[in-house]
């Protein structure tokens, strides 16, 4: 059952109030945790509303098969997938040509934060397991894959926050949900490094004008930037308890 | 695709765009030359070669009777496909579409799509059990740079070019009549690209400049100049001026593109209907 066909379009937003009770910039609730997978290199865990995705990371590493690697640099690949009970119907397994080409523009948009250069004939590999899926979870996806690469310990320039901005009964809307996103009119999913608003994803489909278009942006990036917040805390909450862990053993073997 | 020179090549690049200039001689705003022809395949109900420099697409568009999809059964359906075939560079690679290709059709296929393009509500023949499904089929043909723009306009006017049959609906039969028409067009979407290097974003990269550019931004209009699709792709990073100069850049040429290439395909179907 597609949800979406419940609702109409003069559902969305009513004095300013959206379907799930959000204002029009306002963000869904997210949890974010760091090193939640034993066997990767770094992971993380992000729940962005009823957005449930999980993130490994690892490497750098000798990649296969060998041609794929360059002399001067390590490759970044990313691999985001979509776990078939994901979605309302069941997602055939294969990768669709949507999962690839998300696969691509993320892998674009955690690329520039990575010092591939430290790494040369190496590959770093991210491996995106979409659980289920609400709406902006490619978004989502690189605010968790940028921690993940960092819990693995990968030297970044920045974190890399995403969120999007849709527009529903011609009124931009922070962070949409699977319904604004299918019923609205327009949809951009844009990606930061935070620290110098450098824009590492932007991508648009549905219908704005300029003005609208700058708005949009201008609030997503507004978006990231309460994110990459949460995202710090985090970390320093996984390192607190690293180092927590640490001490009660007894300061380490120097000690 | 990667080498040693591309270091010594983004230097060049990045001087010459310091004093406003390029290698192939054009200004960092000015698009290669555009040349386009239409109905080249009889065999398709639509065909259309362009060139945009050096670099060569064709589009055909076979168009078929085929059921909507259930979530939209009032509306025809259109599919677009690229194909980076092993003849048109030496880095293309013969087998199923990989990552690249399946970028390059995703992005022309939302270009046409958010435009709307086709009123896909009148192909539908029979709601919910009959309409046309048009496959919008690309083919790189020589690869020199910029293909996202190339195949757009091959595919918009491939389609601007698309004749196909009237139908009869009889007791829930559809006849196909000897009689063609031209589809039913209500936007004519630009695709245009930049590419970034250093300080500077340049329009319509030609391959030396793809190999040594940190990322590119298309960007797609419609008539009324507003924007309708947007792909940041390639690994690079992108500032707000970056991004605010190419959306005037975009809607400033795709209004002349419009005009000087796709307004007079529109007009000449209109003598052919």
């Amino acid at each position: 059952m597609d949800l979406s066909s419940k609702y109409s379009q003069g559902d969305l937003l009513r004095d300013g109030v959206r379907i799930d009770g959000r204002g029009v910039r306002e963000l869904r609730p997210i949890k974010l945790e760091v090193g939640v997978l034993s066997r990767a290199d770094g992971s993380a865990y992000i729940e962005q509303g009823n957005n449930k995705i999980l993130v490994a990371v690892y490497g750098p590493r000798e990649l296969h098969p060998k041609h794929l690697a360059r002399p001067d640099t390590a490759i970044l690949q990313c691999f985001y997938r979509m776990a078939t009970f994901s979605v309302e119907e069941r997602k055939n397994p294969a990768p669709s040509r949507r999962e690839l080409e998300l696969s691509k523009v993320i892998k674009g948009a955690l690329a520039p934060a990575i010092f591939l250069r430290n790494f040369p004939r190496s590959t770093i590999d991210v491996y995106i397991q979409v659980l289920q899926a609400d709406g902006g979870t490619r978004c989502a996806s690189i605010t968790a894959a940028s921690l993940a690469l960092a819990d693995a310990g990968v030297p970044m320039r920045d974190l890399v926050t995403a969120c999007a901005v849709g527009k529903v009964n011609g009124q931009l809307v922070l962070d949409p949900n699977d319904i604004e996103d299918k019923l609205g009119e327009a949809d951009m999913p844009v990606a930061i490094m935070p620290r110098k608003r450098f824009i590492t994803l932007l991508q648009m489909d549905g219908r704005m004008n300029k003005e609208e278009f700058i708005e949009a942006y201008k609030m997503a990036i507004e978006g990231c930037m309460e994110i990459y917040k949460l995202q710090r805390q985090a970390l320093m909450e996984r390192y607190m308890a690293v180092r927590k862990e640490f001490e009660e053993e007894g300061g380490g073997e120097d000690a | 695709m990667h080498d040693v020179l591309s270091e010594v090549e983004k230097r060049f690049i990045i001087t010459l765009a310091n004093k406003g200039q390029r290698a192939d001689g054009r200004e960092l705003r000015e698009m290669r030359p555009i040349n386009i022809e239409t109905g080249l395949i009889k065999k398709a109900e639509g065909s259309a070669k362009v060139s945009l420099g050096e670099t060569k697409v064709i589009a055909g568009i076979k168009a078929e009777i085929g059921a909507p999809f259930p979530d939209e059964p009032n509306r025809g359906v259109i599919t677009c496909n690229a194909e980076l075939i092993p003849l048109a560079s030496p880095f293309f690679e013969a087998g199923p579409p990989q990552e690249d290709a399946i970028e390059l059709a995703r992005v022309v296929d939302r270009g046409i799509r958010e435009a709307e393009m086709v009123d896909m509500e009148k192909l539908c023949i029979i709601p919910g059990e009959k309409v046309w499904i048009l496959f919008v089929d690309l083919y790189v043909l020589d690869d020199n740079g910029n293909l996202f723009d190339a195949s757009s306009y091959a595919a918009v006017s491939a389609l601007l070019s698309t004749m196909i049959p009237k139908v009869e609906v009889k007791n829930g039969e559809v006849k196909l009549l000897d009689e063609k028409e031209p589809l039913p067009i209500r936007d004519l979407p630009v695709s245009l690209t930049f590419g970034k290097v250093g300080e500077h974003i340049f329009l319509d990269p030609m391959l030396d400049e793809e190999r040594v550019i940190d990322c590119r931004l298309t960007i797609v209009t419609d008539k009324e100049g507003r924007i309708t699709a947007v792909q940041k792709s390639e690994d690079g990073a992108l500032s707000e001026k970056d991004i605010n100069e190419a959306i005037e850049i975009a809607i400033e040429k795709g209004r002349e593109i419009r005009e000087k290439y796709f307004m007079p395909l529109l007009k000449s179907r209109e003598g052919a209907e």
